[in-house]
């Protein structure tokens, strides 16, 4: 289970988080919509320790990840999967070797052919040839290192999946599979999810709740039954937008 | 002023902002060197990266620490012959040459050399991977950024840089003692002579011991910069330019600092 606990945020003069509490329960898929620039992706990194907060606790598992020293915080961290919005990838590395970077248990990753094998049936699941792992990331288009991110955090067969803008410049049947990659190990690996989104289609499509993230603070969550039916005029402003198309879930 | 505006310099507000700048500066490279010094344990991730990086930096840098030094020394023996006209016994000049090489001019050439050439490269490839979230995502794998990135360059730098001064020692002195055979027509007797008679080996240790901190300033400084980078490619550029800039400058504080404490009886 993740717990945001007031969680407070500011760089500078700016206030981006403002008492933040937010939670998301074992097995859950929760998508956290809002505005570009609201914060959304500086709460995601609270949850791995990548940003610590000003103020109050993000807890994983019962851990306070504020308070984890640096080993017992880098055994959280790879349990948890993080999908950056670009990919993240590392230059220098193959896509194989990105990938394998990814497998973070010691056993797993020293053993070369399963690492290999690991490698291949990640890029499958993102819908990747297999050709692409001896490629660099240079030689990659946007589309193909976001998947390749993706292959990578998956990986380590991760208990959490966090996701920074998964299908954001993706054409729409790559956002779909991914959107289908993210149901898949939600429901079949039973995987947590926290995904950032402007996607408001493919929230409604992945999630089991929806958080919407205004003002430093969570303005509204719930299942996307109760997300449709609530009457605040910035959230329906937001969710009108693109619920125009219906969507099946 | 346009708009009858007036602009006033404010001097104890510059001072102000300056020191808590610089203060800050100090606390994070202190905490950067303290995760360096706890990471050493990790030897397993830095070792195999230090050799990949002691590699690029030692053999990548032979030719313009040579042709640094060589210059150095050449144009040494002619300032040499110059400056001391009449009077000076030939042999003098063997030791003038020696020891102007030995004690400042390899080991502040060199690192200033290599300031620009890794200092600049580790700037600009750490600030590339912060901006570009791959330092978070090493992080997010569980692994630690310093062990994997900061400590191999760190030690490689500073282990390569006395050997390179040493290279540096060699090829200057012996450039210096052909353009005084060329020049000042002194004979090889005289040149060995004096280049003995001056020299102690203490020399070679102060000029060893200085390589060692002007590596550390070529390395941490520019790993810091280029760790704290922000704001994109125009990150990454003032990251490169300030860390070349801090590091030579750190470089000459350094050796002002070296000399007194270690050269002065």
């Amino acid at each position: 289970m993740i717990e945001l606990r007031a969680v407070s945020k500011r760089f500078g003069d700016l206030i981006v988080l403002d008492g933040v509490d937010f939670n998301v329960r074992k097995g859950e898929t929760v998508a956290l919509l809002g505005p570009s620039g609201v914060g959304k992706s500086v709460l995601l990194k609270h949850i791995n320790g990548l940003i610590h907060p000003d103020r109050g606790e993000v807890w994983v598992d019962g851990q306070s990840v504020t308070r984890l020293k640096r080993r017992d915080l880098a055994k959280l961290r790879s349990r948890i999967g993080y999908v950056f919005q670009y990919g993240a990838l590392f230059d220098s590395m193959s896509v194989a070797d990105n990938i394998k970077l990814g497998i973070t248990d010691e056993e797993s990753a020293s053993d070369q052919e399963y690492a290999a094998a690991r490698a291949i049936q990640c890029l499958e699941l993102v819908n990747l040839d297999p050709a692409v792992a001896e490629k660099f990331p240079a030689e990659l288009s946007g589309g193909m290192k976001k998947r390749v991110g993706i292959a990578r955090a998956i990986a380590g067969q991760p208990t959490y999946l966090l996701w920074d803008e998964p299908t954001s410049g993706l054409d729409p049947v790559n956002a779909d599979v991914i959107d289908s990659l993210v149901e898949k190990l939600d429901d079949e690996l039973g995987v947590t999810s926290v995904v950032v989104t402007h996607d408001v289609r493919g929230a409604f499509r992945v999630a089991d709740r929806i958080a919407m993230l205004m003002e430093g603070r969570i303005r509204a969550i719930g299942t996307p039954a109760e997300l449709k039916a609530n009457t605040d005029p910035a959230v329906q402003e937001f969710l009108e937008r693109d619920l125009t198309i219906p969507v099946t879930h | 002023m346009s708009g009858g505006q007036t602009v006033t310099l404010d001097i104890r507000r510059l001072v102000g902002r300056f020191s808590i700048s610089a203060t800050e500066h100090i606390g994070r490279v202190s905490y950067l060197v303290l995760e360096m010094a706890r990471s050493l344990r990790e030897w397993k991730v830095w070792m195999p990266r230090t050799f990949e990086q002691a590699q690029a930096i030692g053999y990548g840098s032979l030719f313009i620490v040579a042709l640094t030094a060589g210059f150095a020394g050449a144009v040494t023996s002619l300032q040499a012959g110059y400056q001391f006209t009449g009077g000076i016994p030939a042999y003098f000049y063997g030791g003038v040459i020696t020891e102007s090489i030995i004690l400042e001019l390899a080991p502040v050439l060199t690192a200033m050399v290599l300031a620009g050439r890794i200092g600049a490269r580790f700037a600009a490839e750490l600030g590339s991977m912060r901006v570009t979230e791959q330092v978070d995502a090493l992080e997010s794998l569980g692994r630690s950024s310093i062990s994997h990135l900061v400590l191999p360059r760190v030690i490689a730098g500073t282990v390569m840089l006395p050997i390179l001064v040493v290279f540096a020692d060699v090829v200057g002195v012996v450039s210096g003692w052909w353009a005084a055979k060329g020049a000042l027509e002194i004979t090889n007797a005289d040149f060995i002579y004096g280049a003995q008679y001056f020299f102690r080996p203490w020399d070679l240790w102060y000029s060893m011991i200085k390589s060692l901190f002007f590596g550390l300033a070529i390395t941490v400084v520019p790993c810091y910069m280029g760790f704290t980078t922000k704001q994109g490619a125009e990150g990454v550029g003032r990251s490169t330019t300030t860390a070349v800039v801090s590091a030579s400058v750190l470089i000459l504080f350094l050796d002002a600092v070296l000399a007194k404490v270690l050269l002065t009886k």
